[in-house]
């Protein structure tokens, strides 16, 4: 089987994870992202999981659950159950501002080209879009524009503060 | 006003060129409808009963000449030559054609204009009082306020997909021309005791299918802040707002549930993390943003100059425009002229072609070049000298903006309805006819006063109905067409929302109905009183009793 590919750091890469949603597919090793139920059930046995550890948290899941965790965790894939659920937004920027979480944040589910850029400000730096999509044509999608009023997560000063007089 | 630099304009050229490339998609069959539809309604594009509906921003109300002239063209060149004045300050065309977007929008950039977020769950546009800016009344301009939102706003990369649309408005008079309490957030400027300007925030009012008058969240917060504050109250709502039922998904309903208290806790404890930051804005900004809206080069002039005082005395029909449509301006020598939109047997806010280009010249010769809409679906010329007035009335009356009802009961505010709109229950644009019609004598219409009467085709409300001192509801009843209608609403600083008198009418008793509410307030009303007042003081009880008596 071919790997799956995803966006990461703007480029088409393999992906080395699979997404664990059962306890019974713990087992076996390799990185793993498993769903929030299953890592706060299981977290301290997956500190010994032969392979790298993520989580999947869903767009309403309140980030304080991994405040914790966020040492331990290779990634953090937010899920987006369907396009227009503009939760997940927010949960990425208290996790990258206010938790200071650094490592890979991911999103995962109904993901489609043309919230990338918005994905990418909110300080997503890696996606698996939709599997019947073509992932060329949503890598595009991160540059569609060049200027931005709000600071973001890259971007620290919101256009009131780059203003050059 | 306010100017776009080379940043705006290059976001604004991205975002044409974005729309293209998504159009394109959706017609090659790239993007399936339900893709599209989220992407479409952030450019302004809904699809409606005879063709899709492309709602441009009109920021806060404000148009240049050079604005309404290419309004017009596109009237001309893709629409089928008129354009239609919506009650939030935009404008709209009903008979765009779906590959021509892209085309228009291009067209609309090259004067610094476009349709984002003006319509899909994200923040709208930003609207505020008419006369902002020249009113007397009013504490400071909110327009420098209006833009720094409108920029905060802007793709916004976090709530681009909100549970639902988002509607903010500015206010900064003591007499509330912004309906400010019936928005998702309404921003009062206000002067603490120290006499320094702050912000006061009420959040949670809106109109549709749960009416609800906005409570307040802070009662003073310093400018510097605005911007984090609305930031925390989006975040909140957009993480805890329902996404499970859209008829429950405004902030109004959070709000409700939670009980403004817990959802003031959930905010100021977001603010914590934001205020004091790079997001606070620097006194720099302001008075920036406060430059782009200095006065026009007003002329040093006397009020009530002896030309306008002979033509008032030689014309009553003069004389009566200026007490009717003409507003008292800050500046001497100056006054605001509305110009009614609303003639009879015209659909209300619709603007042709010749019209658009008539506007943009008036604005030119009288008016320092710029134009405003207003939420009643009216445009103003808002810096017209008073030794010109004469002049403008008579141009006005060529062009049939000069119909002297401003306020009063013919003045109507009425959403597109069965004519156009899918969601419709009926038709109002066909209802505001027969009521202007019924009240022809203009006479009579002054004798009743200040009367605002709304017509929305749907619980949608986008016609305001709640909001008017009589509002009037499409509603169908066994697939014919009804209307309901309700009394005492106030959209002003006192506001409320309407009652309902009782069982709703056919379409062709309206116009009689309402002449027999009318008639109940001429016979009970007290000298001085406006319609309000004596509804507030008899209550429903004697309209109830005439509407319903057997005949
Ligand atoms: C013809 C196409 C239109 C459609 C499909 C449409 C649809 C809607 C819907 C579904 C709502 C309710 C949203 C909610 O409560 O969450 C709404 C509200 C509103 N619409 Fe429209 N509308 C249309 C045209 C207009 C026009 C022409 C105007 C101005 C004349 C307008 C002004 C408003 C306003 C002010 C509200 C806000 C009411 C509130 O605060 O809830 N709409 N519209
Ligand atoms: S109130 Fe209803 S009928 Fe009127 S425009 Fe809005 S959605 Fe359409």
């Amino acid at each position: 089987m071919q790997p799956r590919k995803i966006i990461r750091n703007r480029a088409i890469v393999d992906d080395s994870f699979r997404y664990v949603t059962h306890a019974d597919d713990l087992a076996a090793g390799g990185d793993i992202i498993v769903d929030l139920a299953l890592w706060l059930a299981h977290k301290s046995d997956l500190k010994n999981h032969r392979g790298k550890v993520g989580v999947q948290l869903p767009g309403d899941a309140e980030p304080d659950v991994i405040a914790d965790d966020l040492s331990q965790l290779a990634v953090i894939a937010i899920h987006f159950p369907v396009f227009r659920d503009g939760r997940g937004f927010s949960l990425a920027r208290i996790l990258r501002g206010r938790f200071g979480y650094q490592g890979e944040l991911r999103a995962t589910g109904d993901v489609l080209r043309d919230q990338l850029f918005f994905m990418q400000r909110c300080g997503f730096n890696a996606f698996d879009p939709r599997a019947d999509r073509s992932i060329e044509d949503a890598l595009k999608g991160l540059n569609d524009f060049s200027v931005i009023y709000q600071a973001d997560a890259h971007e620290k000063r919101p256009i009131y503060r780059r203003r050059v007089s | 006003m306010y100017v776009y630099t080379e940043y705006d304009q290059q976001l604004l050229n991205e975002r044409v060129a974005q729309f293209r490339g998504q159009t394109e998609r959706f017609l090659k069959g790239e993007l399936t409808n339900e893709e599209f539809l989220p992407l479409r309604l952030q450019n302004g594009l809904y699809v409606q009963r005879h063709a899709p509906m492309l709602r441009i921003a009109v920021p806060y109300g404000l148009l240049s000449s050079a604005q309404l002239r290419v309004l017009g063209e596109i009237a001309r060149d893709f629409d089928k030559g008129y354009a239609h004045v919506s009650t939030r300050q935009n404008v709209q065309f009903n008979w765009p054609a779906l590959p021509q977007v892209p085309d228009i929008l291009a067209k609309l950039a090259t004067v610094q204009m476009h349709g984002i977020q003006t319509s899909g769950n994200c923040i709208r546009n930003v609207t505020t009082d008419q006369f902002a800016g020249v009113a007397r009344d009013e504490l400071t301009d909110p327009r420098p306020w209006c833009e720094i939102i409108r920029q905060w706003s802007t793709f916004h990369p976090e709530f681009a997909f909100l549970p639902r649309k988002f509607k903010i408005a500015v206010n900064a008079s003591a007499d509330d021309r912004a309906a400010m309490k019936f928005h998702d957030i309404g921003v009062q400027i206000v002067k603490n005791a120290q006499g320094q300007l702050g912000f006061s925030i009420w959040v949670g009012g809106g109109l549709g299918r749960t009416p609800i008058v906005a409570e307040e969240i802070i009662s003073f917060l310093e400018p510097k802040y605005l911007l984090s504050y609305l930031e925390a109250i989006l975040r909140v709502y957009n993480r805890y707002g329902r996404r499970d039922n859209k008829y429950k998904a405004r902030i109004k309903i959070l709000v409700k549930a939670l009980g403004i208290d817990a959802f003031r806790e959930k905010v100021e404890a977001e603010w914590q993390h934001m205020k004091d930051t790079d997001m606070d804005l620097p006194e720099s900004e302001i008075e920036l943003m406060h430059g782009y809206f200095k006065d026009p080069a007003y002329a040093t002039l006397q009020d009530n100059p002896a030309v306008l005082q002979q033509a008032r005395a030689a014309s009553p029909g003069f004389d009566n425009w200026i007490k009717r449509n003409c507003t008292a301006h800050k500046k001497p020598g100056y006054m605001a002229v509305t110009l009614s939109l609303k003639a009879t047997a015209v659909a209300p806010g619709d603007v042709s072609t010749e019209d658009l280009f008539a506007i943009a010249d008036l604005a030119d010769r009288y008016s320092f070049g710029e134009a405003r809409s207003t939420h009643n679906q009216n445009m103003v010329l808002a810096d017209v000298r008073q030794d010109q007035l004469f002049d403008l009335w008579q141009e006005l009356k060529a062009l049939g903006f000069a119909t002297a009802n401003i306020g009063y009961l013919t003045d109507i505010t009425c959403c597109p309805g069965g004519d156009f709109c899918s969601l419709a229950n009926a038709k109002s644009i066909p209802i505001a006819e027969q009521i202007q019609r019924k009240f022809d004598d203009l006479d009579y219409l002054y004798d009743l006063g200040e009367i605002e009467l709304n017509i929305s085709g749907c619980m949608n409300a986008c016609g305001h109905h709640h909001i008017g001192n009589i509002g009037i509801l499409g509603v169908d009843k066994k697939g014919e067409e009804f209307y309901q209608i309700s009394l005492g609403g106030n959209s002003g600083t006192d506001a409320k929302i309407g009652q309902i008198i009782g069982p709703s009418f056919g379409e062709a008793e309206v116009a009689d109905v309402i002449s027999k509410i009318i008639d109940v307030f001429v016979e009970k009303r007290i000298e001085g009183e406006s319609f309000l007042m004596t509804f507030d003081r008899i209550g429903m009880a004697p309209f109830k009793e005439k509407v319903y008596a057997a005949a």
